[in-house]
This record gives structure tokens, C-alpha cells and sequence, in this order.
């Protein structure tokens, strides 16, 4: 007798991803799906993809999704949220993407309350466009257009977008997670059916920041990778839950 | 009965699974797929106990894994 622990959730395709070897894109790609499963959403889920290496999203969800203008994505799941109340809307997005050329968008609809779950891609880099310095680019950490590391005299201070949404009223949860490694990849699991939870119960916009890694435009391997956001990107963006206004618990389960 | 499966069509040979291993079982081979990379494979079936890090780390899903279950009466 043998039982399977674990198996690739019904949620997703078995096209093979396009993404570098050990890009934690697919680790939270997979986390989505395991957490819809979870909270039992398979027909009624629309994703939102992003502008960035996540573009081809739609490819390896079995759920509608749309491919939204760059860093518009928070604005095209407004439309589809309130055309559709009824769906689960997910907004997938990358840091150049969101707290780039999408910052207003977000903070709008942070600030509106709307009735979505976006999860932010964290990992200080540009990586479709070859390693540019994003918005989140760490303090020192070298990039193709920070050559002698990130200097905030010169190049400006990282944006830490939890605690900045997190002073708006709107938001119902706002947390910052982490996938260096296998408890923090069950922690971003757990905090991902929360958002989706949250969404359910009506109680207006989630929002979670998962700290990523680019192995590609790093130049490090998918190990030390992981090890640098271990070490370094857990220290700059403090993992927790920054804003939660609390679920109702009978009506979760 | 294999423990852990993996789909080599899938596999990138990242090896996050081989350091996420905590019996150290697990190794990147020197069998290549059709994408070129080489995959990932365990290499003392008897060890594994069906804890599901490798999987739970594998970027791209590539893996499987079962748990004995002893037979109640």
C-alpha cells in the first residue's frame, strides 16, 4: 500500500515552464495553484499576468487569464473583480512591474479596498530585460546599470512596499514571505490561502510580497541564490504579516 | 515501489532538490533530456523517507513522491 504525498496540483499544466533553471518563479507558480486547491477554487479563478519573465503565466494555469499592460495588472483585475464578483481574481507581478512602472496603480488599488489577491515577486532585479536595477534592488547589490552596487547617494533608497501599503486603510492583509527555503516556501503556502481567504470573505485587498531569487542575473547558482536571500534579503525586507484585519474563522473553514 | 518520481522531461537540473534533501540521497545525474539539462535522480531509494522537500523546493514540479502506508486490519 503506498499513498501519493505529494503530486503536481490540478491547477496547473504540464506544459514545462520557460523559466531558468531554479527560478523560484515556479516554486510560487505552484504555491498559487496548491492554494486554490486548498480553499477549493478550480473553475472560478481569473489570473492576471504581468509584464516581466511571469508573461507567459496564462501558459501554465488551467484558469482564464489575461496578459495586462505593463504594471496595469491591479487595473485590468478591477475591471474583471467587479464585472465578475463572483470569481477568485488573482494579480501576479514582478518588482518591476509592480513597484516600478505600476506603483500608482497599486497604491490605488490598495487604497481602494479592491477585492483581489496580488502576489509580488521580490527579487531586486529586472530579469526578462538582463539584470537592470529595479525599484527593490537592494543597498550594494550589483546590476548591470549599478555596476559598483546599488548606491542610495546616487541611485535612491530600495521602496519596501509591505510597510508602505500597509499605513493605507483599504488593504484587509498584507504579508511578506519568503521561498529560501522549505519551511519558508509552507509559511508563503499558508499566507497565500489566507490572501485567497480573505477574498472570499469579501474583506477587500491582499497583497503578497514573496522575497524571489534570479539565479540568471545574480550570476550565482540556484543554491547560493537562495543562500543570498537567506542571508541578505531577509535582512533588508523583515519577513511577517504587516497588516491583517482578521478573518472570519467559522466561515473559512 | 520508488518513492520519488521525477518526470525527467520537465527537469532542469537546478538542484535545489539535491540540497534540499535532508537524507542527502538525492544527485543530479549524468543522463540528459531533450531540453539539454541534466536531471536530478535518487540514487539510494532505500533511505528516502517520503518527507516531500524536494518537491516541495522543485521549481518546475518535476517530482513525485509516495509514502508506504502499512496495511490496517
Amino acid at each position: 500500500m503506498d499513498k501519493i504525498v505529494f503530486s503536481k496540483p490540478a491547477l496547473l499544466t504540464d506544459t514545462p515552464m520557460h523559466y531558468c533553471p531554479g527560478c523560484t518563479h515556479g516554486i510560487v507558480h505552484r504555491l498559487i495553484a496548491e492554494a486554490l486547491g486548498e480553499i477549493g477554487e478550480f473553475d472560478n479563478v481569473i489570473g492576471i499576468a504581468p509584464v516581466g519573465c511571469a508573461v507567459f503565466a496564462y501558459n501554465y494555469f488551467k484558469c482564464d487569464m489575461f496578459q495586462a499592460a505593463h504594471g496595469r495588472a491591479p487595473s485590468v483585475a478591477t475591471g474583471v473583480k467587479r464585472a465578475r464578483p463572483d470569481s477568485t481574481v488573482f494579480v501576479y507581478q514582478g518588482d518591476g512591474d509592480l513597484a516600478s512602472i505600476g506603483m500608482a496603480e497599486i497604491v490605488h488599488a490598495a487604497t481602494r479596498g479592491e477585492n483581489m489577491t496580488v502576489i509580488f515577486i521580490n527579487n531586486g532585479i529586472y530579469g526578462m530585460t538582463g539584470g537592470q536595477m529595479a525599484p527593490t534592488t537592494l543597498e550594494g547589490q550589483k546590476t548591470t546599470t549599478s555596476q559598483f552596487g546599488r548606491n542610495p547617494l546616487e541611485h535612491g533608497n530600495p521602496i519596501k512596499i509591505c510597510e508602505m501599503l500597509s499605513t493605507l486603510t483599504g488593504p484587509a492583509y498584507i504579508a511578506r514571505t519568503s521561498v529560501h527555503d522549505v519551511k519558508n516556501v509552507r509559511a508563503t503556502r499558508d499566507a497565500l490561502v489566507r490572501g485567497f481567504k480573505m477574498q472570499k470573505q469579501k474583506r477587500g485587498f491582499s497583497l503578497i510580497e514573496i522575497l524571489s531569487t534570479c539565479p540568471t542575473n545574480f550570476h550565482m547558482t540556484p543554491i547560493a541564490a537562495l543562500e543570498y536571500v537567506k542571508t541578505t534579503g531577509v535582512k533588508a525586507y523583515p519577513l511577517g504579516v504587516y497588516k491583517d484585519v482578521g478573518l472570519n474563522e467559522e466561515e473559512a473553514k | 515501489m520508488k518513492k520519488v518520481v521525477f518526470n525527467d522531461k520537465l527537469c532542469k537540473g537546478c538542484g535545489l532538490c539535491v540540497a534540499a534533501c535532508p537524507k542527502k540521497i538525492l544527485a543530479i545525474s549524468e543522463r540528459v533530456n531533450a531540453m539539454g539539462y541534466a536531471v536530478a535522480e535518487c540514487v539510494n531509494e532505500r533511505e528516502c523517507i517520503s518527507c516531500a522537500f524536494c518537491a516541495t523546493m522543485c521549481p518546475d514540479t518535476v517530482i513525485t513522491v509516495r509514502k508506504e502506508v502499512s496495511e490496517t486490519k
